[in-house]
């Protein structure tokens, strides 16, 4: 058969699966382009304790990074689950506040002093973690919001799943719930902890 | 109770649809004469249900009804009784039936003013717009149908999308799907052709009227849906390439194409494969800018709440509807003859290349609209594509085809010699050079800081140019039809005479010109300040001096609103306030900023207030926005001079003079829309 | 909560209860500029423009009231005053959001048929505008020099007026 026309109907045929393939994917999931780099190092003050906290610390450690704030709403849904898995000790969660007080929409921060905010920020994390439990090794203190931006951090919560030679590995964007630490942490941090490769090579790097 | 009677004639209107169209279809094939009949009636009673049942869901929200989910979900008591009305389209069930409504509405106005048509090519059209009302109305039935009870009712409903609550904005979405729809109707003439094996000259001016109608629409739904943008979201742009504009963007270049096409089909009889091409893909564009809308594949604006089983539906219905009419078409096409034929430089080359230039204007506006899903489809990440994408590609492909606009009509159809046309055009084209760089040698050179495109004066000098050949040209062709008038009444009565299309045509064009200087002028000459503002502060900006006098406090029917007071001076002389305003809606608690425009001929100062620069003391220092832009009103006015074009070209009378064969059913001339 | 796209809804309250501590205007002076220096600003303006926001993800930074756009506005103006070119900081944009916050997609393999797309459309569109225009002028080719004369001897007319008669009425 030879028709003239024939390539119409052809590219009209890859135009609707094109279309087909588009309603199975998600537009608004932003792919974060740290997957498989070194995670931006940084230094931020820890809640308790007065040295700064490095993730270089966490080097030979399979671990997770929690970005979270109080005035969160999904982050209040997501906190369980994170004790949840705290409690299992599979991996050891940092939790890193971001903009405690300032990406508050209902605090006004334009005069308030430095210390101020500090103090306002260690009193709302501290009373939060007392009320809700703590799953953090430690929790660490992102009060302007710099190390967000470093780590690509468009919506909280957001969790960062890291190897042990300090590689991002996997994000989550928004709330964890229990299937998603099953289908999607879970088999990630044993294969990353069963990864001798990786534990070699991190082994070397923290001692050196 | 008058919910679920909506409800029925709803239901009971998708089997009358489905065999209304069969059998119509079936009729117009096997020649039947009483099937061919039932087109008519079906169509009638069709439009008849789904009217009540549009309005049926409109009383349901005129008394609060609550009990209906769908109401519940879109309006409130404290919702003033015309956007309670309006807010029926608000949402996305009841944008859709309206959008069936209108497809209804659009095929009994062919059943009423088909008078001359061929019974069983009515009965085809008819048949073909029935089955795609049965599609679309299983659609709203299966996957949101408006008229599902809520059990207990709400107390109180949720309100109307504040965005919606603008005159301007209200009024655009049945401008726009008055649009979407009425391009069926050129579909279902396409579809009818293909399957009657008769695509002539008379086929074409059968649906020339309507295509026109329809593009009218479409036009002034995108006005509106720009000049609400310009008002509404406060940084006072007029397009901004949102995978929803680009919906409408699509159809209407293709649209385009399309009317200037079956002006060649009817005048020349040539290009008619690519006519019923351009038919088939504007109605097709029209419901791709639906499935894209109302998916969720791609990320925009108007975020409708995405649910796959409507993503779903819409792309099968749109691979059925195009389907179905492009296999026909590779099917029929090839033995349809080529028609008229024309030599290198006429009338009907011209138009060729106007229309391979909006098609691919339009496949651009396709790919870039589409390029980050095909990205995202083959696991390459996410993109985006932007304006500083379109901006660039865009304007490269429109420059000539503003050129053959003012060009095309001193060329004579079939064959002209361009050495001998070449005076006229050649001088106005010297001329708008001439003045383009004169204008914008006197007002100097537009600021380079907007765009970062160094080639900005330059195009401003170009786009100008083109803009006032356009005009020079149309003016010519108007005068010269009156210096040429003779006869009873003299020049002036002559003038008048002139057939409704060859002024619609010209004021039409007129209209591009009016478009593109505003275009032009605002891009190389807006200015902008953003200022802190204490009350009592004066900021000057062209000429102009605004006074910020403060903010207070307002009340609305269902928000309240921080309303700040500017007062205006050009020079000494006071020129008025402005009230830009950050409203909160209560029931949805969304802010909406409100700009301040006092719109002019000349130029549009825009006020818009952003946010107190310390949140806990609103009676201080504002963020402001000031903007002086000269010529944005040319923008919309071109766009309405367009548009007015084209509904004078559809009233044309030879449209109206009936065939002395099909002269069975009279109809006052005067009511007759075609 | 994923982020605010408008006005922070508590905000509110707060700027009603500041409204009640009105002064009086104040004797008239000339506003300040938002930006304390207007060519960091403008140039702010233009890389931002440019850049998605990925909270409200259809607006530009330089236009959301999203609090991660006034962070990274508050970045791009750091850079700018730290002598950053325009490709370092959105380079530094990329490399913490990926491809997807560029509204205008850099040119490489991924993007090339985007870029030159609606030029290879133009291309085909005047290919395809050639082939129809070429078939159609043999059948109806304008008469050659020798044909004309023969024409206009035969009507015993000029040459330019018998063009004419064939010629169509310049009509819509």
């Amino acid at each position: 058969m030879k028709n003239k026309f024939a390539w119409l109907l052809a590219a009209f045929v890859a135009f609707i699966a094109l279309l087909g393939v588009g309603l199975t994917l998600k537009p608004q999931e932003i792919p974060s382009p740290l997957i498989d780099r070194p995670a931006p190092d940084f230094r931020l003050a820890r809640l308790e304790g007065q040295e700064a906290f490095s993730p270089a610390e966490m080097r030979g450690k399979v671990w997770l990074l929690n970005v979270w704030a109080s005035w969160c709403d999904p982050c209040r849904q997501e906190h369980p689950v994170l004790v949840a898995l705290g409690e299992t000790g599979k991996a050891p969660i940092v939790g890193l506040n971001y903009k405690e007080v300032r990406g508050d929409a209902g605090i006004d921060i334009s005069r308030m002093a430095a210390e101020v905010e500090d103090a306002l920020v260690r009193e709302r994390v501290s009373r939060w973690l007392a009320e809700r439990g703590d799953p953090y090794l430690v929790s660490v203190l992102d009060i302007d919001g710099r190390v967000g931006i470093d780590y690509g951090v468009y919506g909280v919560p957001e969790t960062y799943l890291i190897d042990k030679a300090g590689i991002i590995r996997f994000k989550y964007i928004g709330p964890i719930t229990p299937e998603i630490v099953k289908e999607e942490f879970l088999p990630r941090i044993q294969e990353l902890q069963g990864d001798p490769a990786a534990g070699n090579v991190s082994g070397k790097e923290a001692k050196s | 109770m008058i919910p679920e009677l909506g409800h029925f004639a709803l239901i009971l209107a998708v089997p009358v649809s489905l065999f209304a169209g069969v059998l119509a279809l079936l009729g117009a094939h096997g020649n039947d004469p009483r099937w061919i009949a039932l087109a008519r009636p079906g169509a009638r009673l069709i439009a008849f249900l789904l009217t009540l049942a549009y309005a049926a869901l409109t009383y349901a929200f005129a008394v609060n009804d609550f009990s209906v989910r769908y109401v519940a979900e879109h309006s409130n008591s404290l919702l003033p009784l015309p956007y309670r009305i309006a807010a029926v389209w608000g949402g996305h069930e009841g944008s859709l039936l309206l959008w069936a409504l209108m497809l209804a509405w659009w095929a009994c106005a062919v059943s009423f003013f088909s008078g001359r048509l061929a019974p069983a090519m009515r009965a085809r059209v008819l048949g073909t717009l029935a089955l795609v009302a049965f599609g679309f109305l299983l659609f709203i039935l299966c996957t949101s149908n408006p008229f599902l009870r809520l059990l207990p009712a709400a107390p109180e409903g949720r309100d109307l999308n504040p965005l919606l609550q603008d005159p301007g904005l209200i009024i655009h979405p049945p401008l726009l799907y008055m649009g979407y729809v009425g391009f069926s109707i050129a579909y279902a003439f396409a579809v009818a052709a293909l399957l009657a094996g008769r695509l002539d000259a008379a086929w074409a001016r059968w649906s020339r009227p309507w295509t026109t109608m329809a593009w009218v629409f479409l036009t002034l739904g995108i006005v509106m849906g720009s000049w609400w943008a310009y008002c509404e979201l406060g940084w006072g742009g007029w397009w901004f390439w949102d995978p929803v504009e680009n919906a409408s963007f699509m159809p209407w270049l293709v649209g385009t194409a399309l009317i200037h096409s079956l002006a060649v089909t009817e005048k020349r009889g040539s290009f008619r494969n690519w006519t019923v091409l351009l038919a088939i893909s504007t109605f097709s564009l029209s419901l791709l800018g639906t499935f894209l809308v109302r998916s969720g594949v791609l990320t925009s604006v108007h975020a409708f709440a995405a649910d796959p089983a409507r993503g779903i539906f819409i792309l099968v219905f749109l691979a059925i509807v195009a389907g179905a009419s492009l296999l026909l078409f590779v099917w029929r096409a090839p033995r349809v003859g080529l028609g008229g034929r024309f030599a290198l430089f006429s009338r009907e080359s011209l138009l060729l290349a106007n229309n391979v230039l909006l098609v691919v204007a339009a496949s651009t506006v396709l790919l870039g609209t589409l390029y980050p899903l095909l990205i995202d489809a083959l696991g390459q990440g996410k993109i985006s594509v932007g304006p500083p994408y379109f901006n660039t590609v865009f304007v490269p492909i429109m420059l000539p085809l503003l050129f053959l606009i003012g060009l095309g009509p001193f060329v004579r159809w079939k064959r002209d010699d361009w050495r001998e046309i070449i005076r006229v055009p050649g001088g106005l084209l010297l001329l708008a050079i001439f003045i383009a760089t004169l204008l914008v040698g006197l007002k100097g050179s537009p600021a380079i800081r907007i765009d970062r495109v160094l080639l900005l004066p330059f195009l401003v000098v170009f786009s100008l140019t083109l803009a006032l050949w356009i005009a020079f040209a149309a003016f010519f062709h108007l005068f010269r039809q009156a210096k040429a008038g003779r006869g009873a009444g003299g020049r002036v009565a002559a003038f008048i005479r002139q057939p409704l299309h060859f002024w619609g045509m010209h004021l039409a064009h007129l209209g591009v010109a009016v478009f593109v200087a505003g275009v032009a002028i605002v891009g190389g000459y807006a200015e902008e300040k953003d200022v802190k503002m204490a009350p009592g502060d004066t900021v000057t900006l062209a000429g102009h001096s605004f006074r910020f006098l403060g903010v207070r406090e307002v009340e609305g029917p269902n928000y309240t609103a921080l309303r700040g007071d500017m007062e205006v001076r050009q020079g000494a002389r006071l020129l008025r306030h402005l009230y830009p305003e950050k409203r909160f809606y209560r029931s949805s608690a969304m802010p909406m900023t409100e700009a301040a425009i006092d719109a002019g001929f000349w130029r549009d100062l825009y006020v818009s207030l952003g946010e107190p620069i310390d949140r806990a003391n609103p009676a201080g220092e504002w963020a402001v926005r000031v903007y002086e832009k000269p010529l944005i009103g040319w923008i919309w006015a071109g766009c309405l001079l367009m548009a007015a074009g084209g509904f004078l070209a559809a009233l044309d009378r030879r449209y109206r003079k009936r065939l002395p064969a099909a002269a069975s059913a009279p109809l006052p001339p005067s009511s007759d829309p075609a | 909560m994923k982020g605010t796209c408008l006005f922070p809804r508590l905000a509110i309250a707060f700027l009603f209860a500041g409204l009640l501590a009105m002064p009086l205007a104040r004797a008239q002076s000339e506003a300040k500029p938002l930006a304390e220096n207007p060519e960091v600003e403008a140039r702010l303006q233009e890389i931002s423009a440019e850049l998605r926001c990925l909270v409200c993800q259809n607006e530009t930074i330089a236009a959301s009231n999203a609090d991660l756009a006034n962070d990274l506005r508050r970045e791009i103006r750091a850079m700018i005053l730290a002598g950053r070119t325009d490709r370092e900081i959105t380079d530094f944009m990329v490399t913490r959001y990926g491809d997807f916050i560029l509204y205008r997609p850099r040119f490489t393999g991924k993007t090339l048929l985007l870029w030159l797309g609606p030029f290879l459309f133009l291309v085909i569109g005047a290919f395809a505008l050639r082939g129809v225009l070429k078939r159609q002028r043999p059948a109806d080719a304008p008469l050659s020099e020798a044909e004309t004369q023969r024409l206009a001897r035969l009507l015993g007319e000029t040459p330019r007026s018998s063009a004419a008669t064939t010629q169509g009425t310049p009509d819509a």
